[in-house]
């Protein structure tokens, strides 16, 4: 039986196409993943981000098993304040990526994605049994609801949506006070919501977690008070196409157990002069003398179908990896992906070929992000 | 509601027939298209190729998957639109008219009588 998010029925009245997606039941797309994606660039659009997993740690000792276990410095989080971060095994493999959010002293919030929740979870109460400071760790994934309202005009209206100043974490007057990543905990009619300053899409915009009814609401809300704004509901059809073109990595696709931060390409997010932490050694290796494979983008440089996951990379008639994740980009009206190559090959410029059913066709590399604004 | 053209003759896997003569064009359904949305790419068959009923011979691809069409007859590809190729935004636009993909000389005209009637595809579809 897959799992329903609090806003199904919602999404069953506005005739979403509904798939599965990591055991949840979720809108691929509303009316046209294309619709969707442009709404998102040039005005706003709502995403339904409930199934992704809400783990909260707390204690005198969370900082420092944060610390521990995540690759970001989780001591620049003063409360208020998020950040992106990686969990690595012993390898340097990628168990997730995630966000991890201070909400007030020794309390911080890791949202992880709808996949991986059993697996960090585990991971995180085995490393807890070898930590010896004070910690309390809850998978509340099950409690919370979510949603993301992205696009340039989402600040347009935000404000009338949660109307007062925020009442926990990050203190501002106004929802639009939020700078990027920080958070801030606001009122709405049906209880309490965390508004952080964050997104999956490369755009400004926000995103809302609480318990479903208070989501329920807030969905509502934004809908309506977006409405003049042109913000449409958008799908994960659009989510992935968004997130491609402006290379933010999709757990299953960029990452894995056998993939690690910097090869991936998110290096920034290792802080090595942090102390020690799970996956450190191969990570300083790998910064030091350099990886085998780095994590590339590629737009197509002629015609041809678009490029989709595991479809081969060819250089000089030899096959030297293979594709993550392709689409057409709405934005560019142009095929685009990302691939892993060896480093030699991962230079912005470099000429490669797509294998796309059993026929080369001719890709550049280019700088991330694909899809810059204006 | 999806769109089922009364005049033609449907195959399960969404794929319609109109036939003039000993020629039938081909093309994908409304519903089809409607299921498929965005379609960015459209692969058609050379002009020349012998295929066998239910044979893939053509590939539609939307922003999310690719899908293969497959021949609801069986003949030689006589011509194909290349409107559809420039333009594949044209299979959702018009899918029974400015959409269609390829046409066919029927070397077996009775395969036509197992393809489903209008109301047949409509009752498949749920229409």
């Amino acid at each position: 039986m897959l799992k329903r998010t609090p806003l199904f029925a919602a999404h069953q009245n506005l005739g979403g196409k509904l798939i599965e997606f990591g055991g949840w039941e979720m809108p691929v797309q509303y009316t046209s993943i294309t619709d969707e994606h442009l709404a998102v660039r040039n005005a706003a659009g709502i995403f339904d981000i409930s199934h992704m997993g809400e783990v909260t740690v707390s204690g005198a000792g969370a900082a420092e098993f944060l610390n521990r276990t995540l690759t970001n410095d989780i001591r620049k989080l003063t409360p208020g304040l998020g950040q992106y971060t990686l969990m690595c095994n012993e390898s340097g493999g990628v168990i997730d990526d995630l966000y991890a959010y201070c909400l007030s002293q020794d309390v911080y919030l890791l949202i992880i994605n709808a996949s991986r929740i059993e697996v960090d979870v585990a991971w995180l109460q085995a490393q807890a049994t070898k930590f010896s400071g004070d910690l309390k760790l809850t998978d509340a994934s099950h409690q919370y609801a979510a949603v993301a309202v992205q696009g340039p005009r989402v600040k347009e209206f935000i404000d009338d949506c949660f109307p007062g100043a925020s009442i926990s974490a990050m203190r501002v007057p106004r929802v639009t006070d939020l700078k990027k990543n920080e958070i801030g905990g606001f009122k709405c009619s049906h209880g309490g919501v965390l508004v952080s300053r964050t997104g999956y899409t490369g755009e400004d915009g926000f995103e809302v977690v609480g318990e479903g009814p208070a989501i329920l609401a807030v969905w509502e809300t934004i809908l309506a008070k977006g409405q003049p704004f042109g913000i449409k509901p958008c799908g994960l059809g659009a989510r992935d196409t968004l997130r491609t073109e402006v290379c933010y990595p999709l757990y299953g696709h960029e990452l894995d157990e056998n993939t690690t931060p910097i090869e991936a390409g998110v290096g920034f997010f290792v802080s090595l002069d942090k102390g020690e932490f799970t996956g450190r050694s191969v990570l300083a290796d790998q910064k030091a003398a350099g990886v085998k494979k780095k994590c590339v983008a590629f737009t197509m440089a002629e015609k041809c179908a678009p490029p989709r996951p595991h479809y081969p990379i060819w250089v000089n008639g030899v096959k030297v990896g293979e594709v993550v994740s392709g689409t057409q980009s709405p934005s560019l009206n142009n095929g685009i992906g990302l691939g892993y190559v060896p480093p030699e090959f991962a230079k912005a410029g470099t000429e490669i070929g797509i294998e796309i059913r059993s026929k080369q066709f001719k890709a550049t590399v280019v700088q991330k992000p694909i899809y810059k604004k204006g | 509601m999806s769109n089922v053209p009364s005049d033609l003759k449907y195959a399960k896997s969404h794929e319609w027939v109109r036939v003039t003569g000993d020629v039938a064009t081909v093309g994908i359904t409304d519903h089809a298209q409607h299921e498929l949305t965005d379609i960015v790419f459209v692969e058609l068959p050379a002009a020349g190729r012998k295929v066998k009923a239910g044979e893939a011979c053509a590939v539609v691809e939307s922003v999310k998957t690719a899908s293969d069409i497959y021949s609801p007859v069986s003949g030689e590809i006589t011509e194909v639109n290349k409107a559809a190729v420039d333009d594949p935004a044209l299979v959702n636009r018009e899918p029974f008219a400015g959409g269609w993909f390829y046409k066919i000389k029927l070397s077996d005209p009775a395969e036509l009588g197992s393809l489903l009637t209008p109301d047949a595809y409509k009752a498949q579809i749920g229409g």
